[in-house]
C-alpha cells in the first residue's frame, strides 16, 4: 500500500514560490489500478515524480508497504519496488534496446525474454533488439520501449506517465490490452496518468488532480460519469466539482 | 610470459593463448613469437624496426595478430609495420599496444602502420591501446595509420583507447580509389590529466567511394581531447563524419570535423556534439535500481561500445 500525507512541492519563480502540489493525502491499496487524470498543468506528473523521488517534494509522511520512503532517493525507492515510466523518455546513444531491458530486469535477458516484452508493447522484435536507443527511434517507438522497460522491471508499483502519448491507434489498442492483462494477471499496483477513456475505463479508481490538489477521488464507476458529464472546456473538472 | 604480459595481451588483442593463424608478438622491442601461414608471410624489416606482412591474393577468413607490449619503464620505440593485402582477400588484422609502466621514466610506443590494399581486398583492422602500472612514468602511444586503397577495396578500422594512456597523437590518412569503402570507428576514453589528439584525413579520390567516420569519446577529470577528422571529396562520393563526446569533471574537448568538396557530385556531411551525461538519462537508470555511479558507468560503457 502506498500512503501519502501532507505532500507539498513548490518551485521558485521570479514572482516567488509557486505551489505545484498542495498538501496531498493519498492511499492506494496494493494491486489496484489507479488512473490519475486532470487538466494540463494540474500537477499529475509532479505527483508521480514525487512518488518516485524524482522531484524535491516534502511530505509529513510517505510510506510504501509499511516502509517510510519520505527520505529515500530514487534508487532506494526503485529497490523497494517502485518504478516510473517517463512521459518523455531519454535517449541513450550506444545503448541497445536489449541492454536497457536487461538493466531493468536486473539480469541479462535472453532474446526470447526481450522479444516477449517488446511484443507486449506492439514492437516487432527483430527490428528493435539490436537497435540503439538513439535519435534513430521515433518518439512513439521510444515511448513503447520505455513501457517495455517497466514490464521487464516487473516492480510491485508501476507508474506510467501518459503512456498513450505519441503512440499510434493500433499500438494503443495493444497497449490497453497489456495494461488489462497486467492488472488481471499480476499483483502489481498500477498508477497511470492518462486522459484516454479506454485506459480510464480499465481502472479501479480515479484520482482527479487539479491546481495541485486532489479534486476528486474514488471508484471509477462513481467518478468517471462526473468527468464525462463536465461541460466547460479546459475547466471541466473544476466546473464539475462545483 | 608473466602475468603482467599476459594481461596486456588480453587487453589489447583479446589473446589468452597463442592465436590461430599468423601472428607477431613484440615485447620490449624484441620478437616474443611469430608465425607465418601459407597465405600470410611475416618478415622483419632490414632497414628499420618493424615487419612486413604480405597477404596473398584471394586469402579469406584468415587473421593476423601483431600486438606490442612494453613493460620496461623508460623504453621507447618507433616501429614501422607494412601490410600488403592481395587482391580479393578478406582478412582480420588485430594490432594494439599495451604498456605497463611501474617506474618513473616515460615508456613510449610510436607505431607507423601502412596498408596497401589491392583491388577488391577487404580488411577489418582492430587496434586497441591500453596503459597500466603503478609507476609515475608516462605511458605514451602515438599511432600513425596510412591506408592506400585500390579500386573496390574495403577497410573497416576500429580503434579503441581503453584506459591508462597519458598522451596520444593519433594520425590517420586514407586514400580511396573508385568504389572503395572506408569505415572508421574511434572509441576513446581519457581521465586524469591525459591528453588525446586525433587527426584524420580521408581522401575520396574515386567515383562511388564512400567513407563513414564515427568518433565517440569520454573525457573525464582534467583530461584534454582534440579531434580533427577531415573528409575530402575529390570525385562523385559520399562521406559522413560524426563526433560525439561525453564531457565530465573539468575536462576540455575540442571537436573540429571538416568536410571539403572538390567535385560537384561529392556528398559530404558532418555532425559533432559535446555534452555532459543528461540528468534524465541518469534518473531513468536510477528508476531501474542503479545508483548514480552505476548509471554513469552503464551510460559510458554503452556509449563507447
Amino acid at each position: 500500500m502506498l500512503s501519502i500525507r501532507g505532500l507539498n512541492y513548490e518551485v521558485e519563480t521570479e514572482h516567488g514560490p509557486l505551489g505545484i502540489l498542495k498538501n496531498i493525502d493519498l492511499d492506494i491499496e496494493t494491486g489496484r489500478f489507479v488512473v490519475i487524470t486532470g487538466p494540463n498543468g494540474g500537477g499529475k506528473t509532479s505527483l508521480a515524480k514525487a512518488i518516485m523521488g524524482l522531484v524535491p517534494a516534502t511530505a509529513e509522511s510517505m510510506t510504501y508497504n509499511g516502509t517510510d520512503i519520505t527520505g529515500l532517493d530514487v534508487t532506494e525507492r526503485a529497490k523497494l519496488g517502485i518504478s516510473y515510466g517517463f512521459q518523455q523518455p531519454p535517449r541513450f546513444k550506444g545503448m541497445l534496446v536489449t541492454d536497457l531491458l536487461s538493466i531493468a530486469a536486473g539480469r541479462e535477458l535472453t532474446d526470447g525474454e526481450c522479444c516477449a516484452y517488446l511484443t507486449q508493447v506492439g514492437l516487432c522484435t527483430s527490428d528493435y533488439q539490436g537497435r540503439e536507443i538513439d535519435a534513430g527511434l521515433s518518439g512513439g517507438e521510444l515511448k513503447r520501449i520505455e513501457i517495455a522497460s517497466l514490464l521487464a522491471r516487473n516492480a510491485s508499483l508501476m507508474i506510467f506517465d501518459e503512456p498513450e502519448a505519441g503512440i499510434d491507434l493500433w499500438s494503443f489498442a495493444r497497449l490497453t490490452e497489456t495494461f488489462r492483462e497486467l492488472h488481471e494477471n499480476s499483483e502489481a499496483t498500477l498508477i497511470i496518468i492518462s486522459h484516454q477513456e479506454r485506459i480510464i475505463r480499465l481502472s479501479d479508481e480515479i484520482i482527479l488532480i487539479s491546481g495541485g490538489e486532489v479534486s476528486m477521488s474514488g471508484p471509477t464507476e462513481e467518478i468517471f460519469p462526473k468527468i464525462m458529464n463536465a461541460t466547460v472546456p479546459g475547466c471541466a473538472f473544476l466546473e464539475d466539482r462545483k | 610470459m608473466n602475468d603482467i604480459e599476459k594481461n596486456l595481451l588480453a587487453q589489447v588483442a583479446d589473446l589468452h593463448e597463442i592465436p590461430i593463424g599468423a601472428y607477431n608478438i613484440r615485447r620490449d622491442g624484441e620478437a616474443a613469437g611469430r608465425n607465418s601461414t601459407a597465405n600470410i608471410e611475416i618478415t622483419s624489416k632490414t632497414d628499420k624496426p618493424g615487419i612486413d606482412i604480405r597477404i596473398k591474393p584471394g586469402t579469406k577468413n584468415e587473421s593476423v595478430h601483431i600486438p606490442v607490449i612494453i613493460t620496461q619503464s623508460g623504453y621507447g620505440e618507433t616501429v614501422y609495420n607494412d601490410f600488403f593485402v592481395g587482391a580479393g582477400s578478406d582478412v582480420l588484422i588485430v594490432a594494439g599496444c599495451g604498456i605497463h609502466n611501474s617506474g618513473c621514466d616515460t615508456s613510449q610506443h610510436d607505431g607507423i602502420h601502412a596498408f596497401y590494399l589491392e583491388e577488391g581486398a577487404r580488411v577489418r583492422y582492430v587496434e586497441k591501446h591500453y596503459g597500466e602500472g603503478e609507476g609515475t612514468g608516462e605511458r605514451i602511444m602515438n599511432p600513425t595509420t596510412l591506408i592506400y586503397m585500390q579500386k573496390n577495396s574495403y577497410i573497416e578500422l576500429e580503434t579503441v583507447q581503453i584506459r591508462g594512456v597519458d598522451s596520444t597523437l593519433r594520425q590517420t590518412y586514407v586514400e580511396a580509389a573508385e568504389g572503395c569503402e572506408v569505415v572508421i570507428t574511434e572509441r576513446l576514453m581519457t581521465h586524469g590529466k591525459q591528453i588525446a589528439d586525433s587527426e584524420m584525413e580521408v581522401d575520396l579520390n574515386g567515383d562511388d567511394s564512400r567513407a563513414r567516420i564515427t568518433s565517440r569519446s569520454v573525457a573525464q577529470d582534467e583530461s584534454v581531447q582534440v579531434f580533427r577528422p577531415r573528409v575530402v571529396g575529390n570525385a562523385k562520393c559520399f562521406g559522413h563524419v560524426q563526433c560525439d563526446t561525453i564531457i565530465m569533471g573539468k575536462a576540455k574537448v575540442s571537436s573540429v570535423p571538416e568536410i571539403a568538396a572538390n567535385n560537384v557530385e561529392a556528398q559530404l556531411v558532418h555532425e559533432a556534439a559535446i555534452g555532459r551525461i543528461a540528468g534524465d538519462q541518469l534518473l531513468k537508470l536510477m528508476t531501474l535500481g542503479l545508483s548514480k555511479e552505476e548509471a554513469e558507468e552503464r551510460i559510458i560503457s554503452g556509449f563507447l561500445k
